[in-house]
């Protein structure tokens, strides 16, 4: 492990907790264009984090440590997956540590504690949200190991930067896999990051809510620390499918001069994946919530199927 | 990994849709989409066709690829509109098992058929061999719509498919079949859809409904 390595760690970490609410506010400007209304200023969930951390912080009287700890324990795992998910380098020190199975445990784990800090307080809205995400979630997990399976695959390991590396340095070709293994990673990253098909993040209608229903006890700097980790969720999706299916522009060593020509691309890649997200949200309605079962369903078919393809046409 | 020619790419490509659109076709619920979905898959199937030919050089398969256009994307998919309009239903229908579990089952059975198929396309000479496990797979999950729908028109949607994916077999496998039997088979299913069709009406015009479940009881009165 060089000084090198560590510093482009660090700065992928940072660049990771610095970006994530400008992608988020990026989405929402994309949106509020695409639906003919104003854009909100870009720095919106800045500002709503920084209002936030100013208040005071109100608990439930009956909380449990479990409730105060969450907000830390998620955004702790959000930025440890941020420090695995090769966004800018992909020699990374700390990436060795965990692997892309690895990694769909650390979005257990935080979504594990979002849902018992749910029902910690004992609200009915509480625990509907938390069964909600939980069934949501156990749904989309699967899809996701799939898809991760398919990359593996290809690349014979399940070490994301040994992934990115093989995927960058193919040929050109067409591989029916990867884009079925793509379709489904969008889905499950719809689902995932309580975007529209599955959930809807700007809802204020409690009946309809699934990731929003668990986040409604808390306030202040614990409600700040929980939507900067969403944040940071939706930015290490976007990463992890960036680098699978757009991997391309990634330094691959710990040279500064690399990292910094891996920015831009990685900003540009960002606006261009979040507008795609925007369009989505746009032209697709949101489902019943019983219809999420088929919609994940899908995506799991379809990136079983991008596996079965890959062992079989070898492409 | 050797680079393959653009062409093999083409045709992998190709099969990996059809299997898409075959799984699509087994979680249709409406009978029009689905007409459109098996339409589709003539047009995915007439292009693989073309791009066989193209890359093997096999000029007969040209003339399989004007058939099966004329035949599956235009021919077959009107005359089941047309049935469509003229019995009139647009329902959704329901299906034996709910369709999730059907398409865990279409996912078991391409499992199946492709370490079926797998000894086989080894010893194949063919380029296109590996893409016999996908012609396989189509005609298990057309077989596995045509058990699990109820009413009559998916389930002859689902024999047409089937022959799709047989059809597809053939070019993958040997290059196509010899063009008599290709004609001959052609015409047996335009005749086919044609004699089902007036059966739709008969059953209907007995039944008051397209429901085969009428069909199991043999005895009147009981």
């Amino acid at each position: 492990m060089t000084l090198a390595g560590i510093l482009s760690q660090l700065l992928q970490i940072a660049v990771a907790i610095a970006l994530a609410p400008i992608l988020v506010g990026w989405v929402n400007q994309c949106r509020a264009l695409l639906q003919g209304k104003r854009p909100p200023p870009l720095l919106v969930p800045y500002r709503t984090i920084r209002k936030l951390f100013a208040k005071d912080a109100v608990v439930a009287g009956n909380a449990s440590p479990i409730f105060r700890v969450t907000p830390y324990v998620v955004f702790g795992a959000m930025c440890c997956a941020a420090a695995i998910v090769p966004s800018l380098a992909t020699a990374l020190p700390f990436a060795t540590a965990a692997d892309a199975i690895a990694l769909v445990g650390l979005f257990a784990l935080a979504r594990v504690f979002t849902a018992l800090a749910a029902m910690d307080v004992g609200t009915s809205f509480g625990s509907l949200g938390a069964r909600r995400e939980m069934f949501v979630g156990f749904l989309a997990e699967p899809a996701l190991l799939m898809v991760l399976f398919t990359a593996s695959l290809i690349s014979g390991s399940t070490s994301l930067p040994t992934i990115v590396d093989t995927l960058a340095h193919r040929e050109l070709a067409i591989y029916p896999s990867l884009a079925f293994a793509g379709v489904a990673f969008t889905m499950v990253s719809l689902a995932e990051n309580a975007r529209i098909p599955v959930d809807n993040p700007a809802t204020h209608l409690e009946l309809t809510m699934i990731h929003e229903a668990t986040l409604l006890e808390y306030s202040a700097r614990h409600l700040a620390l929980i939507e900067w980790a969403s944040a940071l969720k939706l930015f290490n999706y976007s990463c992890i499918g960036l680098a699978l299916f757009v991997p391309f522009g990634i330094a691959e060593g710990t040279s500064g001069l690399a990292i910094l020509a891996a920015a831009p691309v990685l900003v540009a890649k960002l606006a261009a994946g979040g507008a795609v997200l925007a369009l989505i949200e746009t032209v697709s309605a949101k489902l019943r919530i019983f219809r999420a079962p088929e919609f994940l369903g899908t995506a799991f078919l379809l990136a079983v199927l991008g596996m079965l393809v890959k062992l079989l046409l070898g492409s | 990994m050797a680079p393959t020619p653009i062409g093999f790419q083409l045709i992998n490509l190709l099969a990996a849709i059809l299997l898409l659109l075959a799984f699509a076709m087994l979680a249709q619920r409406r009978v029009v989409s689905l007409i459109d979905l098996f339409a589709w898959q003539g047009a995915v199937l007439a292009a693989s066709t073309a791009v066989v030919a193209y890359t093997t050089a096999q000029p007969h398969l040209y003339a399989s690829t004007i058939l099966t256009v004329l035949l599956k994307v235009l021919a077959l998919p009107w005359l089941l509109y047309r049935m469509v309009k003229r019995l009139d239903v647009h329902w959704e229908f329901e299906t034996l098992i709910n369709i999730p579990a059907t398409m865990l089952i279409g996912i078991v059975l391409v499992v199946f058929s492709f370490s079926l198929t797998l000894p086989v396309s080894e010893l194949a000479s063919t380029v296109t061999h590996a893409t016999l496990g996908i012609a396989l797979a189509s005609v298990m999950l057309s077989f596995l719509m045509m058990i699990t729908r109820r009413k009559a028109i998916p389930q002859v949607i689902g024999f047409l498919a089937m022959e799709n994916g047989l059809f597809f077999a053939a070019t993958s496998a040997t290059y196509g079949m010899p063009m008599v039997v290709e004609l001959g088979i052609a015409l047996d299913v335009l005749v086919a859809v044609l004699i089902l069709g007036v059966f739709f009406f008969q059953i209907r015009e007995q039944f008051d409904s397209l429901d085969l479940r009428h069909l199991e009881r043999l005895k009147e009165g009981d």
